[in-house]
C-alpha cells in the first residue's frame, strides 16, 4: 500500500563522456518534501532533469508512482509525465504569452473545462504566488524571482500530484522566500502533495525539509541522507558538516612558498 | 583624488632592473605592476630570465607599490619558466605584506597544466574526412526523418483538426504570408520587368518582341514564382522559425512543453508548417501577377495594346502548367519550414547557438529547394507536364 512517490535505482547519468552522477538510488515517500542539495555543479539539475524524464540515464531506473519513466512511451509516457509538474532553474515561461496564457495552457491541452473556469483557475494560481497583479504581463516584463513564482504558478496549474522545483527560492527577497516555503508546507499537508526541491537555502532547507540527500561532485554519488538538522550536528562526513554551518572548504593554506612568510615576526 | 593622479602617473610605470649577484640572477622589479604597465615589462621580463644561464633566479620587490592579476600572472610565468623549464630555484623578496596576500591567493595553487593538445589532437586527414561524411550522413538522416515525420504529424492534423492550434496558425499565416506581401510583390513587379525588357531587347532585333509574353507567363508560373518566393520564405520565415523555436530551447521552454507531455512536433512545428502550406500558393500567385504586372508595363511602352500581351500570356499557359507550379511551391514551403523548425529544434546551448541555427536554417532551406526543383524539373519532364 505504501508504495514511494517516486523510486531510483542505479542510476548513472553522463552528458556524453562526462559522468555527472554514478550509480545512485533511493525512494521518495509519498506527500514528503524532499530537498537534494550540493554544491554548485555536482549535478542537482541533471539528477532533476532526469528524473522527470527529459533525458535518457545511461543506466537505471525511474519509477515514478510505480511506473518506470525510462522505458514508458507513447501515451503511457503522457499519462505519466502528467502525474507531476516541473519549475525549471531559469523558470522557462513560454515567451509570447502572457502569464495567464501559460497557465492556461496546460488546461487547455489536456481539460475540458469552459474557458471561465480555466481562468478562474488560472489567476487564483497567480494569486497563490503573489502575482494577481500581473495576470496579462509578458514574461519578459517580470523580474526574475517573480518569473520563478509564474513558473511555480504554471506547475501547480493541473493539481499534480508531485512538483519538482528546481532552486524555487534563489534570487527571493527574504520575506518572499518565506511565504513560499510556507506555501510549499501547506500544500503539501493540505493536499499530500510530493515536493521534490532543488535548494541551498539553507533557512529554508530547515523550515521545510523532511529529508534531504546531498551529492558530492567528487564521488559523484549521495553523500549523506536523512534530515537536515540530524545531518548538521550528527554527520561524520566533512564535506556535510561545511555545508550546513556554511564554512569554506580549505583551499589555499597559509603556507605560500613566498619565503618571507616564515620570516614574519 | 590623490590614487587616481597616482596611476595616471605611472601610466606605463612599472621599471625592471637586472643584476648578478654571487651566481644568482635578480630581477628588480618597481612601480605598480597593473595590466597596462605588467605588458611594457612582459616580454623584457621572461627574454631576461630566458637568456641568462644561471639557474637562481630571485625577485626584489623593494620597489613595488602595486600588483595586481596581470603582475601576479607575470610572476608565475616567470616562476613556471625558471622552476619548468630549467629546472632552476626561484624566489620572490622583500614583498609588501598586502601585496603577498593577493599573491598568496593563487601561489598555493599548482595551476593545472593543460595539455591542450591530448584535448585538441589534431586529427589526420582521412579521420577528418571521415567524420565530415559520418556527420553529412547523419545529418541528411535527420532530415529525411524529420521531413518524414513532419508530413505525418500534418497528415495526422488535417485528420483530426480539433487537435490544432489554429489561433497560433492564424498568427503564423499572418507573419509569413500578409506581412511579406510587400516584398513578394516587389520583386515580383521587378523579375517581370526585367526579364521581359531584356528579352524583349535581344528579341527585337529579330522583330520577334512579340513572343515576350509567352515566354514570361510559362517562365513565371512554372519555375521562377515558386522558386523565388520559397527562397523568400527561407530568408524570411524559415530563419525566423529557427530563431524563434532555438530561443525557445536555449530558455528551455522546448523542455518545459515536453515535461508537460506536450510534443513540440505537434505544438510549434505543426501550426508553422501549416500556416506556410497555405500561404505560400497565394504567396506564388500574388508573385506571378505582380510578375505579370511588370512584363505588361515593359510591353505597353512598346505600344502594344494590352490585349495582345494578355491573351499571348495565357494562350501556352495551361491549367496543369499553374497546378504544377502551385504543387511546387507547397512541397517548397513544406521543406523550408520543415527545416527552418528542424534547425531550431537541434539548437544547442548559448546565445551563439541561435545565429548558427538560424543561418544554417537558410542555407539548409536553399540546398533543399534547389534539389527539390532538379527532381521537380526530371519529374515533369519525363511525365511530360
Ligand atoms: N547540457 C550539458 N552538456 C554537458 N555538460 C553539462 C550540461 N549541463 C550540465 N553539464 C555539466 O554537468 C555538471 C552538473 O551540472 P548541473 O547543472 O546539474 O549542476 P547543478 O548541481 O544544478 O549546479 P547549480 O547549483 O549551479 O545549478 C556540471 O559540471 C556541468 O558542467
Ligand atoms: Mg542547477
Amino acid at each position: 500500500m505504501n508504495e514511494p512517490a517516486i523510486t531510483v535505482r542505479n542510476l548513472t547519468c553522463a552528458y556524453g563522456d562526462f559522468l555527472v552522477i554514478d550509480d545512485i538510488s533511493f525512494d521518495v515517500q509519498k506527500g514528503e518534501i524532499f530537498v537534494i542539495l550540493g554544491g554548485s555543479g555536482c549535478g542537482k539539475s541533471t539528477l532533476l532533469k532526469h528524473m522527470i524524464g527529459l533525458y535518457e540515464p545511461r543506466q537505471g531506473q525511474i519509477l515514478i508512482q510505480g511506473d518506470d519513466i525510462v522505458s514508458s512511451h507513447g501515451r503511457k509516457r503522457d499519462e505519466i509525465l502528467r502525474r507531476f509538474g516541473v519549475m525549471y532553474q531559469m523558470g522557462a515561461l513560454f515567451g509570447s504569452m502572457s502569464l495567464m496564457s501559460n497557465i492556461m495552457l496546460p488546461l487547455e491541452e489536456f481539460t475540458d473545462l469552459p474557458r471561465e473556469a480555466m481562468e478562474i483557475i488560472a489567476k487564483s494560481k497567480l494569486s497563490l504566488v503573489g502575482l494577481e497583479d500581473f495576470v496579462y504581463n509578458m514574461p519578459a516584463q517580470l523580474s526574475g524571482g517573480m518569473k520563478k513564482r509564474a513558473a511555480i504558478a504554471r506547475a501547480m496549474a493541473l493539481d499534480p500530484g508531485i512538483l519538482f522545483l528546481d532552486e524555487p527560492s534563489a534570487g527571493l527577497d527574504p520575506i518572499t522566500s518565506a511565504e513560499l516555503d510556507e506555501l510549499i508546507r501547506t500544500l503539501s499537508r493540505s493536499l499530500g502533495i510530493t515536493f521534490v526541491i532543488v535548494s541551498h537555502e539553507l533557512a529554508s532547507i530547515y523550515s521545510v525539509a523532511d529529508r534531504v540527500i546531498m551529492l558530492d561532485k567528487r564521488v559523484k554519488k549521495i553523500v549523506a541522507e536523512g534530515d537536515p538538522r540530524e545531518l548538521r550536528d550528527h554527520s561524520d562526513n566533512e564535506f556535510v558538516r561545511h555545508f550546513f554551518h556554511r564554512q569554506a572548504e580549505v583551499r589555499f593554506g597559509a603556507d605560500m612558498e613566498c619565503p618571507e612568510t616564515h620570516k614574519e615576526p | 583624488m590623490k590614487a587616481g593622479k597616482h596611476t595616471l602617473q605611472h601610466a606605463s610605470g612599472a621599471h625592471m632592473k637586472t643584476s648578478d649577484k654571487e651566481g644568482r640572477l635578480v630581477l628588480s622589479l618597481g612601480g605598480r605592476l597593473d595590466a597596462v604597465s605588467t605588458a611594457a615589462v612582459w616580454d623584457d621580463a621572461l627574454a631576461a630570465v630566458r637568456g641568462s644561464r644561471l639557474g637562481e633566479v630571485g625577485v626584489d620587490c623593494t620597489d613595488l607599490e602595486y600588483l595586481d592579476g596581470a603582475g601576479v600572472a607575470l610572476l608565475l610565468k616567470l616562476r613556471e619558466t625558471v622552476e619548468d623549464e630549467r629546472g632552476g630555484s626561484f624566489k620572490i623578496d622583500n614583498l609588501k605584506e598586502e601585496l603577498r596576500q593577493i599573491l598568496g591567493m593563487v601561489w598555493g595553487c599548482t595551476p593545472p597544466r593543460w595539455t591542450r593538445k591530448e584535448a585538441e589532437r589534431r586529427m589526420g586527414l582521412a579521420e577528418r574526412v571521415g567524420h565530415y561524411a559520418e556527420d553529412a550522413f547523419k545529418q541528411f538522416k535527420h532530415m529525411v526523418s524529420f521531413v518524414g515525420e513532419s508530413v505525418a504529424i500534418i497528415c495526422y492534423c488535417l485528420q483530426h483538426p480539433r487537435c490544432v492550434r489554429w489561433k497560433d496558425v492564424w498568427l503564423s499565416v499572418v507573419s509569413v504570408g500578409v506581412d511579406s506581401l510587400s516584398i513578394i510583390m516587389l520583386i515580383g513587379f521587378l523579375m517581370g520587368l526585367i526579364m521581359s525588357f531584356q528579352s524583349a531587347v535581344s528579341l527585337q532585333r529579330f522583330g520577334a518582341e512579340i513572343f515576350v509574353p509567352n515566354m514570361l507567363g510559362l517562365v513565371m508560373f512554372r519555375e521562377m514564382g515558386p522558386l523565388v518566393t520559397s527562397i523568400l520564405l527561407a530568408a524570411r520565415s524559415g530563419s525566423a522559425f529557427a530563431a524563434e523555436i532555438g530561443t525557445m530551447k536555449v530558455n528551455e521552454e522546448v523542455d518545459a512543453l515536453v515535461t508537460m507531455g506536450l510534443s513540440p512536433m505537434r505544438f510549434l512545428v505543426a501550426p508553422k508548417v501549416l500556416a506556410s502550406l497555405i500561404a505560400v500558393p497565394l504567396m506564388t500567385m500574388f508573385f506571378n501577377f505582380a510578375s505579370l504586372v511588370g512584363g505588361a508595363l515593359v510591353m505597353l511602352s512598346m505600344d502594344y495594346p494590352l490585349v495582345t500581351f494578355t491573351s499571348r500570356v495565357f494562350r501556352l499557359l495551361g491549367y496543369l502548367d499553374f497546378a504544377g507550379g502551385l504543387f511546387k511551391a507547397c512541397v517548397f514551403s513544406l521543406l523550408v519550414a520543415g527545416v527552418g523548425c528542424l534547425r531550431g529544434l537541434e539548437t544547442k546551448t548559448g546565445a551563439s547557438a541561435v545565429g548558427v541555427s538560424t543561418t544554417s536554417a537558410v542555407v539548409s532551406g536553399i540546398i533543399a529547394i534547389a534539389v527539390a526543383d532538379g527532381v521537380f524539373a526530371l519529374a515533369f519532364y519525363y511525365l511530360g507536364i
